[in-house]
């Protein structure tokens, strides 16, 4: 190997942790920044990764799309990338996108600059997604890995078995408005798709602030049958809700509006509710464990079939992956992005 | 054990008290004896005796699992068994069961076996159960189950089961003894009431509420309320019935095998409520003193004259077997002053209601409980005509703690915290400085700020981030805190020399360089051993 590619074949030295975020030195770009930035890479949609204020926005369509109705007045000049378009940026640099199967036009950003190719995978999981495609192992020198659940204790269970707790429940207690609190973008399309699946067949009642999401998830394709805005109800309409399933963002499940659904059952939707603590927090009456990202397993499966020699830490239980990884051989490190937030979806 | 399991979860994820209770009682009805007696012993707290070691479990996980990771997920869940529960990797060639056994089964299993076999009956059901499954077994076995229910509540549950009054069930309680075949025949009506007459039991004391000065004063005088000095020590509950006498603590734990010269000095039918102490050389010892003896399961004779004990007694629940729970704290403390007639002060005595005629005479004797040297920790202040009700009833009685001693200290060591507060640095090591100018660590807090302090600190210690020591975190000496404390005393838990009492934050001095915080000698001179 000769002098020149000793020195850019490794990352380390063409990639910088900065203030605003994680920047690549050659292409001008910064990667999911958390300030306003002269050219961004935006791995998916949610706030902690898409923020608005970029001077250019490169993404997915569907990422372009999602950030559009986030940040209406946001006006960034915007290239999208379909999944596997290539595109040159300055000095060389390769920029494409693969699937990271997180929520709707999720996407690892692949960065090839030389010989050298890292591959920063935003927020990820292995386990089904109706909603969103599935995440696509990229090999790669340099894998950059969120460690959200990055501990033995999370392995999360199969869909279908937390969905059939829902359905159990509505059997059991047919006069309860089964509320399920979920994330705006992604966890609400997931759970509703998956309790379609599993054989739901009465309207959805979602609050209004999951409306515009879901319309735009409709508009990619995505078919979740009847839903209705639940907000819109007023008085004797509510009753409809009974033995049928509320969808609204979690801080509303010990709010005004939903203690007046009739003889709501506050129901949980997250990666954290396999820990008692967590669920009881948001006073949830059931706890459905449903993650949008990978699990201690996965995440471990993900990095060795990367065959990645160097890994990178950005977010989430970081010691113990980099302590796991590290176990195997694998030179893992923890990079300090501030920004992050720790529980975020 | 799935019906169990099932029943923890759903009390666990229950919000209102009431379902919980109702919960509880469609349980306790539809299950037989004795699945139901050892249930609601699981629940109310009341077995005897532990399944299996806490230590069994943890060995049999890092048997499984590497051991950092083991700390990192523990650190994380706050919880040892969930962490258990929820990391457990099923043995290689597990025995593998058609279903589960019943709770009784488990517990005759588990007390009829030696160690090894204690060992294996563990891993087999570990191995054959769900998380939340194995959670509901080592909370069980090792009598840790909390699920948000309190033995009041699981009390009440019982008398709505009968329609009685709770303090029946109350009365009972302590008399009764796992899995409480007699009791459920009373509540099922096919037997009379159970004859606890002569049974040695604990009762749940009785808890006072913080004073506040401005709304409470004014409710306080000398025609309706007594003050007496609230001492030091820690709260226990003599129960006798003449021939034999268990020492139990606040939380009914029996702590007789630490106190065997007291238990020995008692020769009264009667259940009475006090501060147990010790004494050193004649007079009443600091509360360091006596934790030389509340560390020691089995004293020697030569601590025990050394350090021998001291009751002060401050109430009385019952007399020859009769309860007195119902008079006034007036008549109470009669029949009190009647029973210690003919003893000696050695070993008993009696917190003695203390003269008072209006609130400057409060003040006054709280300023005296200052200059205590830590033996008293302010006043009670009791409403004469209350009767003794478990727990912590309003305006009964109140606690008026003397002002905690400040002092500012420098952070030197941080560490994530458990649960809720697993992503942030919450545990806080501070020191003060020697003549030397170097820093010495004199306690650890971690609590006294709010979420938002919380933050900023976590944010603050990743900035100033040095040397790392498994999950403790050495930060650069440059942040001040002023620290509340109760009281300091000489150990040797900490390099310096000395440690605190229920240290806390009390502020974050921001503003205050680290060169300008407490030295040791500031604290030497508040220290009395
Ligand atoms: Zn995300």
């Amino acid at each position: 190997m000769n002098k020149v590619n000793a020195i850019t074949n490794n990352a380390e030295n063409w990639m910088q942790v900065r203030r605003q975020g994680l920047y690549c030195v050659p292409a001008e770009a910064y990667i999911d920044p958390h300030e306003p930035v002269e050219r961004a890479i935006i791995t998916h949609g949610h706030a902690d990764h898409a923020r608005p204020g970029h001077g250019e926005v490169l993404a997915t369509p569907q990422t372009q799309a999602i950030m559009k109705v986030r940040y209406p007045e946001d006006n960034p000049v915007r290239i999208s990338l379909e999944y596997h378009q290539s595109h040159g940026l300055k000095n060389n640099i390769n920029l494409w996108f693969a699937p990271a199967g997180h929520v709707l036009g999720s996407a690892q950003a692949v960065v090839e600059f030389d010989n050298h190719r890292l591959v920063v995978s935003g927020d990820y999981k292995r386990h089904d997604d109706p909603t969103c495609k599935p995440f696509e192992v990229v090999k790669c020198d340099t894998f950059v890995t969120e460690a959200t659940f990055a501990l033995p204790v999370f392995s999360h269970p199969k869909l279908e078995h937390e969905m059939s707790k829902v359905l159990r429940s509505l059997d059991a207690f047919p006069e309860r408005a089964h509320l399920i609190g979920v994330y705006g973008l992604g966890k609400c399309q997931r759970v509703m798709k998956s309790l379609r699946n599993a054989g739901y067949q009465d309207p959805f009642y979602l609050h209004g602030a999951l409306v515009g999401l879901t319309k735009l998830y409709e508009e990619f394709g995505q078919d979740f049958g009847q839903w209705i805005a639940a907000t819109e109800l007023k008085g004797k309409a509510r009753e409809e809700m009974r033995g049928r399933i509320v969808l609204a963002p979690p801080s509303t499940l010990a709010d005004r509006w939903s203690r007046s659904l009739p003889d709501m059952l506050p129901i949980m939707a997250s990666g954290w509710m396999q820990i008692r603590a967590r669920a009881r927090q948001r006073r949830a009456e059931m706890a459905l464990i449903v993650s949008d990202h990978a699990d201690w397993n996965d995440l471990i499966r993900t990095v060795e079939e990367t065959e990645a020699s160097a890994v990178w830490i950005t977010h989430g239980r970081t010691d113990a992956l980099e302590y796991e990884l590290r176990k195997r051989g694998i030179h893992a490190k923890a990079l300090d992005l501030i920004g992050r937030e720790e529980d975020s979806e | 054990m799935e019906d169990f399991s099932r029943l923890l979860d759903e009390l666990y994820f229950t919000n209102a008290t009431s379902a919980k209770e109702k919960i509880l009682a469609n349980f306790l009805r539809s299950t037989p004896d004795p699945d139901r007696g050892w249930a609601l012993a699981g629940i109310a707290g009341t077995l005897r005796f532990d399944l299996f070691k806490r230590n069994l479990s943890k060995s049999l996980i890092l048997e499984r699992m590497d051991e950092e990771l083991f700390k990192l997920s523990y650190d994380y869940v706050g919880e040892l068994s969930e962490t258990i529960a929820l990391a457990w990797q099923v043995s290689e060639n597990p025995v593998l069961l058609n279903k589960l056994p019943g709770l009784t089964e488990v517990i005759s299993e588990f007390q009829g076996r030696g160690k090894e076999g204690i060992r294996q009956y563990l891993v087999e059901l570990l191995d054959n159960m769900t998380p939340p499954q194995r959670w509901a077994l080592l909370k069980l076995g090792t009598r840790g189950l909390r699920i948000g229910m309190s033995a009041r509540s699981v009390k009440r549950t019982l008398a709505n089961m009968k329609s009685v009054e709770l303090e029946v069930i109350e009365e009972l309680w302590h008399g009764l003894e796992p899995p409480y075949e007699s009791l459920f025949a009373w509540i099922d009506g096919k037997a009379d009431i159970p004859d606890i007459s002569n049974a040695i039991r604990y009762l749940p004391v009785m808890l006072a509420h913080p004073l506040d000065e401005e709304k409470d004063f004014e409710r306080i005088t000398p025609q309706t309320h007594i003050a007496e000095w609230k001492w030091d020590g820690i709260r226990v509950q003599i129960a006798s019935n003449g021939d034999e006498t268990r020492i139990f603590s606040r939380t009914g734990d029996d702590i007789s095998g630490s106190f065997p010269d007291l238990v020995e000095a008692v020769d009264f039918h009667a259940i009475i409520d006090g501060e147990l102490l010790v004494r050193k050389n004649g007079e009443i010892g600091s509360f360091n003193d006596l934790q030389q003896r509340l560390n020691k399961k089995k004293p020697s004779a030569k601590l025990m004259s050394e350090l021998p004990v001291h009751f002060r007694a401050y109430d009385i629940l019952s007399k020859n077997g009769e309860s007195l729970r119902r008079l006034s704290l007036e008549s109470r403390k009669e029949e009190l002053t009647s029973l210690f007639e003919n003893f000696d002060e050695t070993t008993f005595s009696m917190s003695k209601p203390l003269a008072f005629s209006n609130i400057e005479d409060l003040k006054k004797m709280r300023q005296q409980a200052e200059q205590s040297n830590g033996l008293l920790e302010g006043l009670m202040i009791k409403d004469k005509s209350s009767s003794y009700v478990s727990g912590r009833p309003k305006h009964a009685w109140y606690k008026w703690k003397c002002d905690p001693y400040l002092l500012d200290a420098v952070l030197m060591y941080a560490q994530r915290g458990h649960g809720r507060r697993s992503s942030y640095y919450s545990d806080y090591t501070f020191g003060l400085w020697n003549d030397k100018g170097e820093l010495l660590p004199i306690g650890k807090a971690y609590f006294g700020f709010t979420d938002e302090e919380l933050k900023q600190i976590d944010n603050w210690i990743r900035k100033h981030k040095m040397k790392r020591f498994g999950p403790v975190q050495e930060v650069k000496k440059e942040l001040v805190f002023e620290v509340a404390f109760d009281s300091a005393h000489n150990s040797t838990r900490h390099k310096s020399g000395y440690a605190l009492r229920f240290p806390r934050i009390h502020r974050i001095r921001w503003d205050k360089p680290a060169s300008e915080a407490n030295v040791l000698a500031d604290l030497e001179k508040l220290v009395h051993d």
